[in-house]
């Protein structure tokens, strides 16, 4: 049985942790406003961030394709600022991934706020706490629960991608070929031996993953006021 | 002292609060009224945090709210310190640490109190390593009370504070409430709707009903008040009165109380002579006389004048204000009574209460 090669290994887990940081950035001020806004265009936001939920990855890879290639503006103007294509780059898988794992960041975030709920924040503002201050001292210590199960979620997911980086990535050595590619391959050229390996590396990785949170979870109660 | 200038709007879906007042905050303001009145929004428009009022709100010279001007200052910036129905203690921090959030961002503002004297004043020490998890309802609002406190506030909203407590959790915490005007000096607004806590706590009341301030003044005269029966609650309504611990009976156990030149006569008091102590006297436990009556049980048998009736002719109840000894005391008794002893405004009377029936409130600041 030859060994696969750890390429793809490597580059699954910088792609999952690259999406993950972002998403981390952008998705924890999206699911704070989805939690706390009065807004009637909430619903809309909220049906938005779950699309990635119920429509076929291929749906997003195609419409990401479309939007990234350089024909189009956004494909285009990053054409002309790198000097390289979003699509059939690591930067453009980033960029899919950010898209497809969005619920998957936002919504156990959103549900964790909503549970902390405005009490402590009002608490807290009136000991003198501003803003950012109530955020990072108070909104988010009780929301640690949250912001685990959402990262570890989000990267798992990650991991797990294939319809919307074949559609985007393609399948290029070192740049785009994740494992979910890796494996596909190895199974359409017959090498079982190597898809073997990979399979249960996944396998293995995503079932340590899961026990691990679940067990944090169970550690660590959520602290009820 | 300080003054809160008051002069605020705000309409919700079918709620109106519209309030102009200056109050002249010193010791414990009570702000009294039944649920949905609309104490707690007020409360939390003068605090900042509810942001959708419309007017102004100032304290003394510093303005906190004028919407002409498009001008407010946020909570975090006004220096109000809020004490809120449930604690709302932060549950991932032990009871030091609650302390210490308050402690640290406030201590460049103003060095006092400090941290040691809050925690003794509220004995705050054995829980300080407690995680909040395991406090009692009692012990979470102390440590809330003392959080504020070090928060270093200019004023302090307490609201309803009490209202998740049962009887004798509330009995231990009124006397550190209690306590608080004179031990920190922060003008404190306490909102509630029981007239037992207003009573044993407060030197003025403002009474709000359905959105407007219905009466305000010091605390004995409202709370005298024959009109505000049905806002300050018919049998719960009574009588503060101010006397002083003028001897013992060892033998009897009882003590007496010069009320003017009169005595009452009470359950042994702790206190010795001279002492202040407030008393408070339900209107349904007071009879009226109009001679003196003799082979009585009742102890107490104190003169006045009838000063005004009001009957209530839907019931067979009528309530009757008596001045005695500049006192005004609130009797409670039927309209039928009222006719056979022909009373009426300026006709004297005896007022007579059951020892047993004088609740010794906790000293005044």
């Amino acid at each position: 049985m030859t060994l696969p090669d750890a390429g793809p290994i490597f580059l699954t887990l910088r792609l999952a942790a690259t999406a993950t940081a972002v998403l981390l950035i952008f998705g924890t001020p999206l699911a704070w406003w989805l939690a706390h806004t009065r807004s009637r265009i909430k619903p809309f936001a909220e049906a938005l961030t779950a699309l990635p939920l119920v429509l076929p990855p291929t749906v997003i890879g195609f419409y990401l394709l479309i939007l990234m290639s350089p024909r189009a503006p956004i494909g285009a103007f990053w054409l002309s600022i790198t000097d390289t294509t979003l699509t059939f780059s690591f930067t453009g898988l980033v960029v899919a991934s950010v898209f497809y794992s969005l619920p998957f960041m936002v919504q156990p975030l959103q549900s964790a706020f909503e549970a902390v709920g405005r009490a402590p924040l009002e608490a807290a503002a009136t000991l003198r706490a501003g803003r950012l201050d109530r955020f990072f001292t108070v909104a988010a210590p009780l929301a640690a629960r949250g912001f685990l199960t959402a990262i570890v979620l989000t990267f798992a997911h990650t991991i797990g991608e294939f319809g919307v980086v074949l559609m985007v990535g393609g399948n290029i050595p070192g740049e785009t070929r994740v494992i979910s590619i890796a494996i596909y391959e190895n199974v359409e050229t017959l090498r079982y031996g190597e898809a073997h390996v990979l399979s249960a590396i996944m396998m293995a990785f995503s079932f340590a993953v899961l026990l691990a949170v679940y067990t944090i979870n169970r550690r660590m109660p959520m602290k009820t006021l | 002292m300080a003054r809160l200038s008051l002069d605020i709007d705000i309409t919700f879906n079918d709620f109106r609060l519209t309030l102009r007042e200056d109050l002249e905050l010193d010791g414990i303001t009570a702000l009294f009224g039944h649920s949905g009145c609309g104490k707690s929004t007020l409360l939390r428009i003068i605090s900042g945090l509810e942001t959708r009022a419309k007017g102004r709100i100032a304290l003394d010279s510093e303005v906190w709210l004028d919407d002409t001007a498009r001008f407010a200052i946020p909570a975090e910036r006004r220096g109000v310190g809020y004490v809120f129905q449930e604690a709302r203690l932060f549950a991932h921090l032990s009871v030091a640490g609650n302390l210490r959030f308050a402690d640290r961002r406030s201590r460049r503002i103003a060095s006092h109190p400090t941290f040691a004297s809050v925690v003794e004043a509220l004995d705050l020490g054995p829980l300080l390593e407690r995680s909040v998890a395991t406090l009692s309802g009692g012990e979470k609002q102390r440590v809330a009370i003392g959080r504020t406190l070090l928060a270093r506030p200019r004023l302090l909203l307490l609201d309803e504070p009490l209202s998740a407590l049962d009887g004798r959790r509330k009995g231990e915490i009124l006397p550190y409430i209690a306590a608080l005007p004179e031990r920190f000096g922060i003008p404190i607004i306490y909102v509630t709707h029981a007239v037992e806590e207003v009573a044993q706590l407060a030197s003025h009341i403002v009474v709000l009903s359905e959105g407007r301030v219905a009466a305000r003044g010091a605390a004995d005269e409202t709370l005298a008040r024959l009109d505000l029966g049905p806002l300050t609650g018919r049998f719960e309504a009574g009588t503060l009165l101010d006397a002083t611990v003028a001897g013992h009976d060892s033998h009897f156990m009882m003590t007496r109380l010069a009320l003017g030149s009169q005595a009452i006569w009470v359950p042994e008091l702790s206190g010795k002579v001279g002492e202040a102590v407030r008393l408070r006297l339900r209107a349904r436990d007071v009879s009226l006389a109009t001679a003196r009556p003799h082979g009585i049980s009742i102890r107490n048998c104190l003169e006045g004048t009838v000063r005004e009736i009001a009957e209530e002719s839907q019931t067979a109840y009528a309530e009757v204000l008596v001045d005695v000894a500049g006192n005004a005391v609130r009797a409670r008794v039927t309209r039928m009574a009222i006719a056979e002893l022909e009373l009426g405004a300026g006709k004297p009377v005896h007022v007579l209460i059951k020892s047993i029936a004088l609740d010794r409130l906790s000293r005044r600041r």
